[in-house]
């Protein structure tokens, strides 16, 4: 009995597929040289932004004429920041709250990963919790201030409390939020290959979970660095180190309007340096490795 | 390959027997299956159907024929409401219209995941996985991502994937309906040709009446709301030229039709 029908040939086949998948496949992306200039342009624009406010800054100041001990221009604050600096106290604020802000962010995503797993897949504790989860997100961490000075005392441990209390809910959110998002589809094709509970949680539902995952611990640094700042204004003295928020403190203590910009501009940095060193590189490399940064600004 | 002559011979020697029924000639039996979700109407209602080991059956029915509820019964997604079914003891290989491959992992880790979940030791995987790309002609797109693939070469990888499984029954949800006409077309020889070179037991859903006897051993018509078997016809070698295709296709489209103006 022979084929009767018009087939073709397979190795006409493998021919025929292997030229449309070539048809269907995009093109490769931009070159080296494209992708550079692409780069160049995200540091040339904010830099230039940058240069921008301050000449406005500068100008307003110029201007105006205004007593420069209440609204310093950018020289003064350079020159403020200048004699900080020479003085070793810029150095030691940005490493004390640095390393409180990272030992605090790590603790944080470590306490709250399990638990936001845990809440995501296990539908009577997400209803018993989640709502207080929520809240405890809404809730401003320096509200704990007054009762962590009281616990605690002026030492390290009211900083790390106050920065947990604002980093855990959001991460624990993020996670939940990533988790929800996830396609049913996935999980679907997760029992048809039969995955079990913990195969499910680790192989399917963590990594399916990660952008949401990672925009969460993105907001629990910024919660961190917030919870940060706020305790190390509110709470100076005793046995605590001495924190860019305690810089900002005395400041304002000695109405010198330079220390305090200067403050304000150093915690603004460590926000933004974490920002492009930590976050966004790794966010566009886990989008773009599922196919999800085309035509984003990112 | 010479094609099976007609479908009511018993399956051949190449053929490996049944997983799980004690009848090695059956691979699934449906007996008076009947599936409904709550207290609405039933979506499947005494459903009656015998599969041989290494059969091609194409299932088609219009929409709300509970064609894709009928498969998630068999492969145990789902439980049915009534009647008796004899299926593979572990389960099917499930394909979907969607390809569902995992985005954060390569198109070889998605193979090799599926090898992961069916307990294949580390050692084997990566070379398992490359054997399967082969079969699917996409030996040089294992280092890809899913985004990076086109409609057909994710159905392809999906193929692969679910051949990963190693089970004998393989279930197909309507797997090349959102594909443009020419992949689809390439698909159809890729497909038997797979087939026929690993013997699995082909259950393919389509609302597509040529594709189900382009690529069908035997087409089951479904009746639709409550989705039953409404009857079936053989496709043999010799109905498998285009122009004994086209008058098969032609004769179930008027069936099919038919079924659907019941319906005003």
């Amino acid at each position: 009995m022979s084929e009767t029908r018009t087939i073709v040939p397979t190795t006409d086949v493998r021919d025929v597929e292997a030229g449309l998948d070539a048809l269907q496949t995009k093109a490769p992306g931009p070159g080296a040289a494209a992708r550079a200039r692409h780069n160049a342009g995200k540091v040339i624009a904010p830099v230039a932004a940058l240069v921008l406010l301050v000449l406005v800054w500068q100008l307003y100041v110029t201007f105006t004429q205004k007593r420069a001990d209440l609204v310093p221009g950018p020289l003064d604050v350079a020159s403020a920041l200048g004699a900080l600096w020479a003085e070793g106290r810029v150095q030691e604020a940005v490493w004390t709250s640095v390393q409180r802000g990272l030992i605090g962010f790590v603790v944080s995503a470590v306490i709250a990963t399990p638990i936001g797993l845990l809440l995501a897949q296990v539908k009577p504790l997400r209803n018993a919790f989640g709502p207080l989860v929520s809240g405890l997100q809404v809730l401003p961490s320096v509200a704990w201030v007054p009762a962590a000075i009281i616990w605690f005392g002026l030492t390290d441990a009211t900083v790390y409390f106050v920065l947990l209390m604002g980093a855990i809910p959001s991460i624990i959110n993020g996670l939940i939020a990533g988790v929800d998002q996830i396609p049913p589809q996935y999980r679907r094709m997760g029992r048809v290959l039969g995955a079990g509970r913990w195969a499910m949680a680790l192989q399917i539902v963590l990594p399916a979970a990660l952008p949401g995952y990672l925009a969460g611990l993105k907001q629990g640094w910024a919660f961190s660095w917030r919870s940060l700042m706020a305790a190390e204004i509110i709470a100076v003295g005793g046995s605590m180190g001495f924190g860019l928020g305690s810089l900002l403190q005395q400041g304002r203590d000695l109405a010198d309007l330079g220390t305090v910009m200067s403050a304000i501009l150093l915690i603004l940095a460590v926000g933004i340096a974490v920002e492009l060193l930590v976050f966004a590189p790794l966010e566009r490399r886990l989008l773009r490795g599922r196919g999800l940064l085309n035509g984003s600004t990112l | 390959m010479s094609a099976p002559a007609a479908p009511a011979i018993a399956p051949s020697a190449t053929v490996p027997p049944s997983a799980a029924s004690d009848d090695p000639a059956i691979a699934i039996e449906l007996s008076g299956l009947g599936k409904r979700f709550g207290t609405a109407a039933p979506v499947l209602d005494d459903v009656n159907l015998t599969i041989r080991p290494g059969e091609f059956v194409a299932l088609l029915g219009a929409s709300g024929c509970g064609k894709s509820t009928l498969l998630n019964l068999i492969s145990g997604l789902e439980a049915p409401s009534s009647g008796a079914m004899e299926i593979p003891a572990d389960g099917a290989a499930f394909m979907f219209q969607d390809a569902s491959l995992y985005p954060w992992l390569t198109a070889k880790g998605n193979i090799e995941l599926a090898l992961k979940l069916r307990g294949v030791p580390r050692q084997e995987r990566s070379a398992k996985a490359e054997e399967l790309l082969h079969l699917v002609h996409l030996s040089g797109a294992g280092t890809k991502r899913p985004h990076e693939l086109s409609g057909g070469m994710r159905q392809r990888v999906a193929l692969a994937r679910s051949l990963a499984q190693d089970r004998q029954v393989l279930l197909m949800d309507e797997p090349f309906a959102a594909l443009d006409a020419i992949t689809r077309d390439l698909l159809h020889d890729e497909l038997e040709r797979i087939w026929r070179e690993t013997g699995r037991t082909i259950v393919f859903v389509t609302h597509n009446v040529r594709e189900a006897v382009r690529l069908g051993q035997r087409v089951v018509l479904m009746s639709s709301r409550p989705g039953r078997v409404v009857r079936e016809w053989q496709v043999t070698a010799a109905q498998k030229t285009p122009e004994a295709a086209a008058n098969l296709a032609a004769e179930i489209t008027a069936e099919l039709r038919e079924e659907i103006r019941r319906h005003v």
